[in-house]
């Protein structure tokens, strides 16, 4: 209509001197919708601010937990300021103000029993909760030797997370190992091999695969593949790493086979006919010329797939033993990150330590999985734009 | 480009007219791939006909309409009404809170944004990565936020007095709204492509008969995308009565001697009792069967749900291709 850019007649700020034309509630509505369309940014901030503010005094060591510190006993908590209480006790402001009378005195005989029973042990002068405990291993009283521990309740807590990242990277690896080759050949099969009517059956069988809730898959693989898993390979610990992760590889199937196989259709046919008129049979065209052409879509999928797998909780919870030992044994029993946080959030106390460690581990969690996502859909992303032509 | 949208001659028998050869490669290939199909939808059906099989002989409607009795675990008494009662009651309180905020971020998306602006790509970043954020981080966030900041913070402004608080529990709501946070990719994602598919036209058409662009959205638009509204709400409903990892600390509870009466209230679920039968059970052997039977239940609904949501969006697709 208009044939000059320049001529667009101005509508003031945000629209709002448009003179006869003014619509309030149009313009208030138009508004509205967009505040509202603002909430997926705003929950994704939200949930990487607050399980963050959990961890931050962690992350910046702020929080200690030595046993060993000067006890005040519990009676004299009259006798304390808000402010020395409030310090003794290791607790933010905000905190501090959220807990009754009755909640304070008992975290304040908590202490007091873990000073006494923590007698002349030389790990009580341990901050067991800064880094250098963490995240390196560190010869306990008792042990023989330096090693990673994760074993909060006791009467030194140790929180060493690299047990944790070993059993999920574990679970997650024999997870991929069986669930991509078998989503990339159904995908193959189902986008360039089959008829069209195979489709028609294959992919919402696969999509109900994935209706089907994760506690449902830990119970199958608690219950039923467990006990036929150990009488197939004789292994000795009936719950494992190899168990949970065949058990979470159901969940990750339909993940890579619904990406890799959009990615796979999406592919012009025309790459197909010509590798066809050109003498190719039809897995040749397949493999060498659809494949290659949608390599990144493949990859997207096993990237997604991997973010499903790491961040799975009830599978890994139910069927993996749960055991947060170090070992390179697929057959041992195994403790994940998410399953640690779904068994241990019940019995930490709020704002104490434990708490924090389990949400520092919850924020290291939602990293992973960010940065993993966002790989994947980037790659999708430029596949799609440079399959349908647009760069 | 005709020739693009064809389809190819899908032949089953590998087999070369013109040069009389057969491809043992393509024969060898399809052959090994659709194992893999086929074995993905055996263990499906593995899973479904062992749980049907186990379970049917429990799942009576005694079982379904009792359970009020204190021994979750005893074979005898042992009920799951109060579990059905409580998961749907925080399904549908969830639905209250995700499909309006869903639908409209959908509209706004397809038909206020423009497409390439940097604005829209992050939101459709968000909804992306919101969909893959791990459940048991949901979790996390609802008793971070919902539990600890806005319902202790409703606390300390309508109940200053009481130390034991109201809203600053784990409670139906709280549970419920996490599984909202956790399902409005599902309900955008759906909405978009039903709007999307829409034809220009219609909304053309509205706008030249001098409607408003709310009326067009409104009267034209928003009823011609029910059904993938509607399937959107479905799919949500059915991820959502799953779940157990973000309800584990925002609401469920292992034993209720009531069902919940308000939305303060804490709540006995179904997926969190096939949790605890499978791992607390004192006697495995013996509970083996309601255990079955309440995984049954569970598949029943979930699956239920996503059948019908399949079903009303394959129907949307092949009315769409006429128009």
């Amino acid at each position: 209509m208009q044939s000059d850019p320049k001529s667009k007649r101005s509508i003031g700020w945000m629209g709002l001197a448009r003179g006869h034309k003014a619509r309030p509630v149009e313009w208030i509505s138009e508004k509205l919708i967009f505040l509202v369309s603002l909430s997926a940014i705003v929950t994704v901030f939200l949930i990487f601010v607050f399980v963050a503010r959990e961890a931050f005094p962690i992350v910046f060591g702020t929080v200690n937990n030595q046993v060993t510190q000067k006890v005040i006993p519990a009676a004299d908590f009259d006798k304390l300021s808000p402010e020395e209480l409030q310090h003794y006790l290791g607790l933010s402001p905000s905190e501090f103000a959220q807990k009754s009378k009755d909640t304070l005195t008992l975290l304040m005989e908590l202490k007091e029993e873990a000073a006494k029973e923590a007698t002349k042990d030389k790990d009580a002068a341990v901050n067991t909760v800064s880094w250098r405990y963490i995240l390196k291993p560190y010869q306990w009283s008792d042990y023989d030797k330096p090693e990673y521990i994760w074993q909060p309740v006791s009467q030194i807590s140790k929180f060493n997370i690299v047990p944790l990242l070993i059993g999920s990277l574990k679970v997650t690896i024999i997870a991929l190992l069986f669930s991509v080759p078998l989503a990339l050949g159904a995908a193959i099969y189902v986008s360039q091999l089959a008829k069209p009517r195979v489709k028609e059956i294959v992919k919402p069988a696969i999509e109900l695969l994935s209706g089907i809730p994760s506690v449902v898959l830990g119970f199958f693989g608690l219950i039923i593949m467990a006990s036929v898993l150990q009488s197939l390979f004789g292994y000795q610990s009936r719950l494992n790493a190899f168990v949970a992760g065949i058990a979470l590889g159901l969940a990750v199937i339909p993940v890579v086979f619904s990406i890799a196989e959009d990615a796979l259709t999406s592919v012009p046919r025309s790459y197909v006919q010509a590798a066809l008129a050109l003498g190719s049979t039809r897995w040749e065209a397949a493999w060498k010329v659809v494949l290659p052409a949608a390599i990144p879509g493949v990859f997207a999928a096993v990237v997604l797939g991997f973010g499903r797998a790491v961040g799975e909780t009830m599978v890994v919870l139910m069927a993996s033993g749960n055991a947060s030992i170090m070992s390179g044994n697929l057959f041992d029993s195994a403790r994940t990150i998410t399953a640690t946080i779904a068994a241990e959030m019940a019995e930490a106390v709020a704002g104490g330590p434990h708490y924090r460690m389990l949400f520092l581990i919850g924020a290291l969690l939602f990293v992973i999985t960010f940065m993993s996502n966002l790989a994947g859909d980037l790659v999708m992303h430029r596949l799609k734009g440079r399959l349908e032509g647009r760069r | 480009m005709v020739t693009m949208t064809q389809q190819l001659p899908q032949a089953e028998v590998p087999f070369d007219v013109r040069t009389k050869h057969f491809h043992w490669d393509s024969f060898f290939f399809a052959g090994l791939t659709g194992a893999a199909t086929y074995l993905i939808l055996a263990i499906l059906g593995v899973i479904l006909g062992v749980v049907i099989f186990n379970g049917w002989s429990s799942f009576t409607w005694r079982f379904l309409t009792g359970g009020t009795e204190r021994d979750i675990f005893s074979v005898e008494n042992a009920g799951i009404y109060p579990m059905i009662i409580g998961t749907t009651a925080r399904v549908i309180l969830m639905t209250l809170f995700v499909v309006p905020v869903g639908v409209v971020t959908a509209v706004y998306l397809t038909e206020y944004a423009h497409s390439t602006s940097v604005f829209t790509r992050i939101i459709r970043g968000a909804v992306n990565n919101l969909a893959g954020v791990p459940s048991i981080v949901f979790g996390l966030f609802g008793a971070g936020f919902f539990i600890s900041f806005v319902g202790h913070g409703m606390d300390s402004v309508l109940h200053p007095g009481d130390a034991r608080g109201v809203w600053g529990r784990p409670a139906i709501i709280w549970a419920s709204m996490t599984l909202a946070v956790m399902t409005l990719p599902v309900v955008i994602v759906a909405t978009e492509e039903a709007l999307r598919v829409i034809p220009q036209g219609l909304r053309e058409a509205s706008l030249a008969l001098g409607a408003t662009k709310l009326e067009t959205i409104i009267k034209i638009v928003l009823p011609q995308a029910l059904p993938g509204i509607l399937t959107g709400a479905i799919l949500a409903v059915g991820r959502a009565a799953g779940e157990v990892a973000p309800i584990l600390f925002t609401g469920a509870a292992y034993y209720m001697r009531s069902l919940p009466h308000s939305v303060t209230d804490q709540f006995m679920d179904l997926g969190y009792h096939v949790y605890t039968l499978s791992t607390q059970s004192p006697n495995i052997e013996k509970t083996r069967p309601i255990l079955y039977a309440t995984v049954l239940a569970l598949l029943a609904l979930t699956l239920t749900l996503n059948i019908v949501a399949i079903v009303i969006r394959s129907r949307m697709r092949a009315k769409m291709r006429l128009l």
